[in-house]
């Protein structure tokens, strides 16, 4: 039983980071209705970002979190640019399928640097130990590391003028750009954001696990997973459906092979859209 | 009806220029070659009935492939099926379940039911490789009794790829025919508007469904024949998703909702992708100018290869559907 329990504490501690990468998700679908399919490839450069930088300065991995999102910020302007600034007013098949592309790109040239082999990131904190269960010092940095980027997101879009802004294009396009507010700069800060977050909690899952440049795609169900447990536009519920998503599956870890896992995510994820369109946590009104 | 319209006409001749070809001096290499053209063509024409013609989008159309292949090579392998029926049924097989699986997640409308399709394939993967029956992740192998019905597997090779072209054939037909059924549009108008189509009287729900599991059957089909050519399946290659999304790449390329766009789109790439493949260069790219080649064509020419043409000679588009 307290097996159990070990291992449901585990996934609370990676659900914190699971949550962290959905809300960068979220965060751009709720602002520009726009489905991040470059996102599984942004938490892949988030890992391999980590894994360099590591690599070339030793540095505390969590002060390292500090250039990725710097880059991450730079690169998902750039994304923007490249493949969502005009597609914002047409179909969603096209913004759909030019971030696709994007995330193709990526993937082929993260490829041809890296191959298809895994990396890891070799630095490890002292644990916890209690009793027989050892809870690793990584889980619990990268959980807190979560958690305070996440608050730092909340103050950003609640405590801020451009944070307040990006929530009046969220809510209502036109009337914010009637009362003055740039839309079209507002969209890009807010994509940046989301791929920043993408990249700094694909940063942190390099310090857990080993992973190849195509490990962003598992991250990539999950984060849907969590969003629409969420609810859209709700970046801080999807933290909290990321730490319920990490329970699950250490609740169900020490049953079952890891590799049944992406079943139940998705079999949660087609219920959960079936039940509550709008999320568990969704407001009446998307 | 379809007999006036000339794409009909053009579809059997392309079918019997691609049986002729490589039967005609025994060309094996170019057999090899256009056997993938014309999966290529199956895959993205069935997909083309739910992008092009629905409006939705199905990342994980390489499934139904896989999932057929599966089906075939088990009742062949296993149960010692002759190819044909297994082939058929393994169609049948992934239809069905094609259509309960359509049931659940075409309730969802536009994006999510793209994401579902994510899940759809990953999910189908992670079963399939924790699945006794089917050799887990090692996946089944083609024993050599399994050619001995069809003469020996020179022979049976033959077969297969004939059986091939005669489903790439059956797959453009199809595109054809629902287009200018009533069926189709009905489809077209849940593409256009769901909303404005429900109102009149669009079963959109079941169209859906019906239309997810047509799209599953002749690639399932494909699946079997194509993984009894290869004598192997794995769930990796089985369900290959840089496969299923070079599939968008070829359908946007040609023309999506058209039926000859469909086709040419998948030519083209596939062609380009054997290329790049095979240049010691570029093999290693071959992902990033998919990628940038999908990006240039929603950007400039959303219509693909065959809108483009519709737009500089608006009389092509009674020909060239």
């Amino acid at each position: 039983m307290s097996g159990i329990l070990a291992s449901m504490i585990d996934g609370l501690l990676i659900g914190s980071v699971y949550g962290l990468a959905a809300m960068g998700l979220s965060l751009i679908w709720g602002v520009m209705d726009v489905i991040n399919l470059t996102h599984g490839a942004m938490i892949a450069l988030g890992m391999f970002g980590m894994y360099l930088l590591f690599g070339a300065s030793a540095a505390n991995p969590y002060l390292l979190l500090i250039p990725v999102i710097a880059a991450g910020l730079v690169l998902g302007m750039i994304v923007y640019w490249l493949s969502v600034s005009w597609v914002i007013d047409r179909p969603q098949l096209m913004s759909l399928l030019s971030t696709f592309a994007v995330n193709m790109m990526v993937i082929g040239i993260g490829t041809a640097i890296w191959s298809t082999s895994p990396y890891n990131v070799n630095f490890s904190l002292p644990g916890i130990t209690v009793g027989a269960y050892t809870f690793t010092g990584n889980h619990i940095a990268a959980a807190i590391s979560a958690v305070v980027i996440a608050l730092l997101l909340e103050l950003f879009l609640y405590r801020t003028r451009a944070g307040k802004a990006i929530r009046a294009v969220a809510d209502n396009r036109d009337a914010a750009e009637l009362m003055g507010i740039s839309s079209t700069q507002v969209l890009m800060v807010a994509f940046a954001i989301g791929i920043a977050l993408a990249a700094a909690s694909g940063a942190l899952v390099s310090t857990l696990f080993p992973f190849t440049i195509l490990s962003g795609a598992s991250y990539q169900l999950k984060s849907f997973v969590v969003t629409v447990l969420a609810g859209l536009g709700k970046p801080f519920g999807a933290l909290v459906a990321g730490v319920l998503l990490g329970l699950l599956e250490g609740a169900v870890s020490p049953f079952i092979a890891v590799s049944w896992i992406p079943l139940i995510e998705f079999g949660l994820f087609v219920v959960v859209l079936i039940l509550f369109p709008r999320g568990i946590f969704g407001r009446a009104t998307a | 009806m379809m007999l006036r319209r000339p794409l009909f006409w053009l579809i059997l001749l392309l079918a019997a220029v691609f049986a002729w070809l490589p039967k005609h001096g025994n060309n094996v290499a170019l057999r090899e070659d256009l056997i993938l053209v014309a999966v290529a063509i199956i895959l993205t024409s069935n997909l083309n009935l739910m992008i092009g013609y629905t409006g939705y989008v199905n990342f994980g159309h390489i499934v139904f492939y896989g999932l057929g292949g599966y089906v075939g090579l088990y009742l062949m392998t296993v149960r010692s099926w002759h190819l044909i029926p297994a082939a058929l049924t393994a169609g049948v097989a992934v239809s069905v379940l094609a259509l309960l699986f359509g049931l659940g997640i075409l309730r969802l409308r536009g994006a999510y039911f793209a994401l579902a399709t994510i899940g759809v394939l990953e999910a189908v993967q992670a079963f399939v490789s924790n699945f006794e029956s089917w050799g887990r992740s090692t996946g089944m192998y083609v024993s050599f009794e399994s050619y001995v019905p069809m003469g020996g597997p020179k022979h049976a090779l033959w077969l297969t790829y004939f059986l091939i072209i005669g489903v790439m054939a059956l797959s453009l037909m199809l595109s054809l025919g629902i287009r200018r059924s009533k069926f189709g549009l009905g489809l077209f108008a849940i593409r256009e508007d769901e909303d404005a189509a429900i109102v009149l009287g669009v079963n959109a729900t079941l169209y859906k469904a019906i239309i997810y599991s047509v799209s599953a059957f002749l690639p399932a089909v494909a699946g079997a024949l194509m993984f009894f050519k290869n004598g192997m399946i794995d769930p990796s290659i089985a369900f290959e998703y840089m496969l299923s999304l070079e599939g968008i790449v070829m359908l946007m390329l040609g023309g999506q909702g058209t039926v000859a766009g469909s086709a040419l789109g998948a030519g083209l790439y596939e062609r380009l992708r054997s290329y790049l493949l095979t240049s010691p260069r570029l093999s290693a790219f071959h992902l990033v100018i998919a990628g940038a080649l999908l990006l240039l064509v929603i950007r400039l020419a959303p219509g693909g290869l065959i809108g483009w043409l519709h737009r500089l000679v608006p009389r092509s588009r009674e020909v060239i559907e």
